[in-house]
């Protein structure tokens, strides 16, 4: 249906002078491009969100200040708590590197109080308040924390990200949209006469309609493929960076294949924008010219 | 008046016209082209030929009065139903009105491409057509290369290729010398011949002079005046008087 949509009948061959080099098609290239990049980096933040927040749900910390005596109680009682699928204690040493690396050598003192570290897991579903009463009732000083809460701000202004770049997408859309409105504009005002001359002699709206649809699906069609090659090299190449947000995640590649799928989509969607856009902004027009 | 009805492909009742908020150019008037006429439109510059003929091939409304074409009343009529209307009637415009980018032969060609005609029926008939009006050789020149005869030759090719029911001509032969206004002329009379009811405009008194049992109006001020006796069918010869 669209591919017919953008064909010329034979009849209907040079009604429009065929007029290369006009601006629109690389107008909306730029745009595509934007468009493109945005929402890939949307489409990247809200996956990077899901993996990380997948690796969290069901995971809980029991910290318990200067609690190297009481720790094996906390473990034996999480074990016991229904649900629960793991339980682990992080090393003494793992804990002292991680703080080595904050506060450098002196950390290697043994003078250093540290917590009791220990992770919990949960089964999908699994209740956490009764693990927690059942560990601090064995444990009073012990507090248990989840994950989650603690990446809580970094989920939110991932998602945050998330909807800005939604937002400019929608942007952007909209002023394609006004672009091939005010391309349409000025081609019909270019070639007012010829449209006059053919509206004279019994060219329908309908005809005369199809002719700036079809060029300015055409145009945006060819600003598609041109700004969707472009911000496909990109986002390859910055896949290619080490520890770039486009970088495969822990969970996999950051855009899946349904990603790159609906990205594939943009540019037909403009062309589509394109036609219906150009086809209202040209029957508005003739209503007023005749 | 009175005698045999000939149906009657334009009638106006009290047909009036103006501009914006402009005078009426056209006022009162009461018209009946008997289909299958010859009628010339004669009056001075300014009198509302051009207006009048605008009425003719739909370009403008009557602002009052009745205008009924191929026996439909289409002074009110809907937009939309007015291209199927503006098919069956092929115009030359004063201003020829060629589209510059397309070549005489689409030019010409516009008509039939516009209907939906078979590319394979559109080019014999458009060169046959270009070749009558002397044009086979500049067939594929563009209108501004073409000189104001040229380009009125091919403005009255494009007006009558698709055989039209009523044929609508303003000035036709303003830009041609003598010898092509007899060929352009024989043209008309070919295609009226063929059933074309045919409205020249026209200040070429040798050209109505010519046409053998054509009928005659007169334009004065935007009122038709009732054509004087040396107006009346047959014409007398111009410079017999
Ligand atoms: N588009 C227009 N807008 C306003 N006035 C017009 C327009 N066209 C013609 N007129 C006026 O209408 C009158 C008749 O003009 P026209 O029909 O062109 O006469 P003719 O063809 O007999 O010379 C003139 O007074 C002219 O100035
Ligand atoms: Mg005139």
């Amino acid at each position: 249906m669209m591919l017919a949509a953008l064909v010329t009948p034979a009849g209907e061959r040079g009604f429009l002078p065929d007029r290369t080099g006009r601006p629109t098609p690389w107008v909306i290239a730029i745009m595509m491009f934007v468009t493109l990049v945005v929402a890939a980096a949307g489409l990247a933040m809200a996956n990077a969100a899901r993996v990380l927040g997948d690796s969290v749900t069901g995971r809980y910390s029991i910290q318990i200040p200067g609690g190297a005596r009481t720790a094996p109680v906390a473990v034996a009682t999480a074990r016991r708590v229904p649900g629960v699928l793991a339980v682990n204690q992080v090393p003494e040493a793992d804990i002292r590197a991680t703080l080595q690396s904050w506060l450098g050598p002196e950390a290697a003192s043994a003078g250093l109080p540290l917590p009791a570290l220990i992770d919990v897991d949960l089964q999908p579903g699994a209740d956490p308040i009764r693990m927690t009463t059942q560990v601090r009732r064995a444990v009073p000083q012990a507090r248990v924390l989840a994950y989650s809460e603690q990446l809580g701000p970094v989920t939110g202004s991932l998602r945050a990200l998330q909807w800005l770049a939604l937002g400019l997408v929608l942007l952007m859309t909209a002023a394609t949209a006004a672009t091939v409105v005010l391309a349409t504009r000025g081609a019909f005002d270019t070639h007012r006469s010829t449209i006059e001359i053919m509206h004279g002699i019994g060219a329908t709206d309908e005809q005369l309609a199809r002719l700036f649809q079809r060029r300015l699906a055409r145009d945006a069609l060819v600003g598609g493929v041109v700004g969707g090659a472009a911000a496909a090299l990109v986002l390859l190449l910055v896949r290619t960076v080490p520890g770039s947000l486009l970088n495969d995640l822990g969970g996999g590649p950051v855009l899946r294949p349904l990603d790159w799928f609906l990205l594939a989509l943009l540019p037909l969607l403009g062309t589509l924008v394109a036609m219906l856009v150009a086809r209202t902004t040209v029957l508005k027009a003739l209503r007023r010219v005749l | 008046m009175g005698g045999v009805q000939v149906s009657a492909i334009v009638e106006f009742d009290s047909v009036g016209l103006r501009y914006g908020t402009g005078a009426e150019v056209l006022k009162d008037l009461d018209l009946r082209l008997p289909r299958g006429g010859f009628t010339y439109l004669i009056g001075p510059s300014g009198a509302g030929k051009t207006s009048l003929l605008k009425l003719l091939y739909l370009a403008q409304r009557p602002t009052r009065g009745r205008m009924r074409i191929f026996g439909e009343e289409l002074s009110a009529a809907p937009r939309d139903a007015m291209p199927a209307f503006r098919r069956r009637i092929g115009v030359v415009f004063q201003d020829f009105r060629l589209v510059q980018h397309l070549s005489a032969f689409d030019n010409v060609a516009l008509p039939l491409r516009l209907a939906g005609r078979d590319e394979a029926d559109v080019i014999g008939p458009v060169r046959e057509l270009l070749a009558w009006v002397g044009l086979a050789d500049r067939a594929a020149a563009k209108p501004a290369t073409l000189s104001g005869g040229e380009q009125q030759r091919v403005a009255i090719a494009r007006a009558v290729i698709a055989h039209p029911e009523l044929l609508v001509a303003d000035e036709p032969t303003g830009n041609v010398d003598a010898d092509m206004a007899a060929r352009l002329l024989h043209l008309f009379e070919s295609l009226n011949r063929l059933g074309t009811t045919i409205l020249v405009a026209t200040h070429d008194l040798s050209l109505i002079a010519a046409t053998k049992g054509a009928e005659l109006m007169r334009l004065e001020n935007g009122r038709l005046v009732d054509p004087t006796g040396a107006l009346r069918n047959p014409p007398r010869r111009v410079g017999e008087g």
